[in-house]
């Protein structure tokens, strides 16, 4: 029992850190029509700004963890938030009204250079972040086995939450919202009624990337390492969840992002840690086949 | 705020330009700052340590600045004066790269790319005569109809030319292995239209087949060659079946999921697959039954013998080379014979538009079906052949990385065009094998230039994305010139 509920924490934690990716997929997703392949190499491009901004602010001196974190998380989301502009702008706003084929072989070529990118200037060896928050609390304790909540999670799931609220509040209370939600249903009557179409796709991709960036600083956080590869397979993973939640819905690619972090848990809790990526996409081909909508996705109406 | 008249040219507004460099230029200090002009050291004891590198991003910054301004006026029709300034950037730039200056190699490539698309801009601008508009298609026709005859010789002849030697066979093999299955990626990718980001796992059942029949099992090449083939096959029915009813981008993410999936299970399944230390010792490819080695083995005739050659471990390399030949051959005369048959212009209309197919009937699943699994077929037979040809294999062989490569062969070379796929392969395996030095930024200029190509040639380099058939034949010299 006490080490099912170890895994069910440490499953929500990694699920918090797939659901901000998977919103990032989703929300494109959702208004252009295409996977931004090059999403999960923004996420790795987040954890590698974040841990240059932590090595920076350790040197200015700033002891304080909360404002040092804070920081940190500002810092890295809004240069994140750049590349995620900049892929953007070079790679798919070209190609927009291209063949279906196009885009998505240029996001591949994207995802292939910024990895590489990383490579080249930061080296292809792993980067430790030293631990900064030690400790947590001890929930219960029986058979000889603590179920502990660290002080890292508890800051992850937090953050996630209220990164969550705002966001929904976002789309679903401020003009911006509203005008990507009007590009997402059509994108030609959004512009006749005034919506500068290519500014709302360009600000999605930045929000996609800003949470991205905070996905990849608690990743830093919690593993501790970060190296130039972390992109590809956390970024099919969070891809996943949003299939698995329901491609172009917000709340399902969080609920997805959980569901696919607590198989992966448990998975590895239980059955093998080698086979865990086996799991993942095993559930991705499963859900394709028997509900490519989704839990909570809108079936896809294909016109001529 | 009003801008004094400026006196360079007439007919420049210098402020835009400007402020359209300059915005440039900011957005690229905002990527570089982080990245480049910061690197993450190893310092013992504390953990990390930063470099600074602002000079880096200082030249990166300029180069963007200057660079939109080039392309600003190249937009505005003063090609030749920025074609010929970028040239002489990329000459020095490339000269000072080798001696050593990363960032003169890198700001020479950017004037590289500047120079292609100044040049792209006075030929276009030329005022040619009107009938050498005429000429230019016939002449690019009958290259066309005389290149395949050419490079046939050439590639039969080819390891019988004086300058070859053992190495440029080496890579010559390398690369007539893409080719076959750039030239197997082709059927599934650019004629039927799906994307499989997976096809390396295809490759690695083949080599997979053949190592362990032939450790275990005793196979030779021969027998497990068309097994392979056959189990890939297997593999892409088994996989296509489920996934192929997905609209496009799905299906490349579950061949993408799917190609990882093989890659864990090799990497972990120690009993059969040996892990990451992969199988050895695979048996060579014997010429009808003889083997190449220097002694017999027990009463056996070995191919220099029955010759009455002297034995070369060339002999060997060459024979190599003529199976990958006569492989990767097969699957282009295949493929051109089937792209006439009912089930390739099945592929071809799927490209085209599904709905339309389905509406005639076509039943798009099983269409689809086929042109996966003969792809995977033949990603099966060269990997046999790979395995074959290296005598061990690891699952190091079959990433992602791999699987990309390809599908960038197939990509650049034009999507269905069955030359451009040699020339892409060519260039982007055979020419970093003669530059080792340039390894570290092969991949990353194969992700530029897969943006690129997309953004500029949404079709690739040669691409001739005609339909075989075509229900009105086109019309007079303007259609003809206007395909490429």
């Amino acid at each position: 029992m006490e080490y099912f509920l170890q895994q069910l924490i440490n499953g929500l934690t990694l699920g918090a850190i797939y659901g901000l990716i998977a919103i990032g997929y989703t929300m494109v997703y959702g208004i252009i029509g295409m996977i931004n392949f090059a999403h999960g190499e923004v996420f790795m491009i987040g954890a590698f700004i974040a841990i240059i901004a932590f090595t920076l602010v350790w040197m200015t001196g700033i002891s304080s963890i909360p404002l040092a974190i804070l920081l940190v998380l500002l810092v890295t989301m809004i240069f994140t938030a750049a590349y995620g502009w900049a892929v953007e702008r070079i790679a798919y706003r070209p190609l927009r009204g291209s063949v279906r084929l196009a885009p998505l072989i240029s996001a591949i070529g994207m995802s292939i250079f910024l990895q590489n990118y990383v490579q080249l200037l930061q080296g292809a060896r792993i980067k430790p972040l030293p631990p900064l928050i030690s400790g947590g609390i001890v929930l219960t304790e029986g058979n000889g086995f603590a179920v502990q909540l660290n002080y890292t999670q508890m800051i992850i799931i937090v953050v996630t939450v209220v990164l969550m609220t705002v966001f929904t509040l976002l789309i679903t209370k401020t003009a911006l919202g509203r005008a990507q939600r009007a590009c997402e249903q059509d994108r030609g009557m959004a512009a006749l009624l005034g919506i500068d179409v290519d500014r709302t796709i360009s600000l999605t991709f930045v929000m996609g990337a800003a949470l991205a960036a905070v996905a990849g600083l608690m990743f830093a956080l919690y593993y501790g390492v970060v190296d130039f590869f972390i992109g590809f397979s956390a970024g099919l993973k969070a891809f996943t969840a949003a299939v698995l939640g329901g491609i172009g819905s917000l709340p399902g690619a969080m609920l997805g992002g959980i569901l696919i972090g607590l198989i992966e848990a448990f998975w590895s809790g239980y059955f093998s840690v080698e086979y865990k990526d086996v799991a993942a996409f095993s559930i991705l081909v499963l859900v394709l086949i028997f509900r490519p909508t989704g839990l909570l996705g809108r079936p896809e109406v294909e016109k001529v | 705020m009003t801008v004094a008249a400026p006196p360079v040219a007439p007919g420049i507004a210098v402020w835009p330009i400007l402020r359209d460099a300059l915005l440039a230029g900011f957005v690229a200090l905002v990527l570089a700052v982080p990245l480049v002009g910061f690197e993450t050291v190893d310092v013992s004891g504390v953990g990390l340590g930063l470099n600074y590198r602002f000079g880096a991003v200082g030249v990166g910054v300029a180069t963007v600045v200057i660079g939109r301004i080039a392309l600003s006026l190249v937009a505005l029709g003063h090609g030749m004066p920025i074609l010929l300034a970028s040239l002489a950037v990329t000459v020095f730039g490339f000269y000072r790269a080798t001696e050593g200056d990363m960032a003169a190699g890198l700001v020479g490539t950017a004037a590289a790319v500047l120079a292609i698309r100044a040049a792209v801009s006075v030929w276009r601008r030329m005022p040619w005569p009107d009938d050498a508009r005429f000429m230019a298609p016939g002449l690019v026709d009958g290259a066309r109809r005389l290149a395949p005859t050419g490079f046939l010789a050439l590639a039969v002849l080819f390891p019988f030319l004086p300058f070859v030697d053992q190495r440029v066979l080496d890579i010559a093999i390398l690369v007539l292995t893409y080719v076959m299955l750039g030239w197997g990626l082709n059927i599934v990718v650019g004629l039927a239209g799906l994307l499989d980001l997976g096809y390396v796992a295809f490759y690695a059942v083949g080599a997979y087949t053949f190592g362990i029949l032939g450790q275990t099992a005793g196979f030779s090449f021969w027998m497990a060659l068309p097994l392979g083939g056959l189990l890939a096959a297997l593999f892409g029915i088994l996989l296509g079946f489920p996934v192929l009813r997905l609209r496009g981008d799905y299906l490349a993410i579950v061949t993408l999921g799917f190609g990882e999936i093989i890659r864990i299970v090799l990497l972990n399944w120690y009993e059969v697959t040996g892990g990451p230390n992969g199988i050895a010792s695979i048996p060579r490819p014997s010429f009808f039954g003889m083997p190449f080695r220097a002694a017999p083995e027990d009463n056996e005739t070995t191919f220099a013998d029955f010759f009455g050659l002297e034995f070369s471990p060339v002999h060997r390399i060459i024979f190599l080379y003529f199976i990958i030949l006569a492989m990767a051959l097969a699957v282009n005369a295949f493929t051109r014979r089937i792209r006439r048959l009912p089930v390739g212009r099945a592929w071809e209309a799927l490209r085209e538009d599904e709905i339309a197919c389905r509406s005639l009937g076509i039943n798009p699943t099983n269409t689809k079906l086929s042109a996966f699994a003969l792809g995977a077929m033949f990603a099966g037979f060269a990997g046999c052949f790979f395995a074959a040809r290296q005598g061990f294999i690891s699952p190091e062989s079959f990433t992602f990385i791999e699987s990309a490569v390809i599908l960038a062969i197939v990509v650049l070379g034009g999507m269905g065009s069955q030359l451009g796929i040699v020339l892409a392969a060519i260039v982007l395996i055979g020419m970093p094998e003669f530059l080792r030095e340039l390894n570290q930024f092969r991949m990353l200029a194969f992700g530029a230039g897969m943006v690129g190509i997309m953004v500029w040639r949404p079709g690739g380099l040669l691409s001739r994305r005609d339909p075989t058939i075509r229900l009105h034949p086109p019309r007079g010299p303007a259609a003809a010139g206007g395909r490429t």
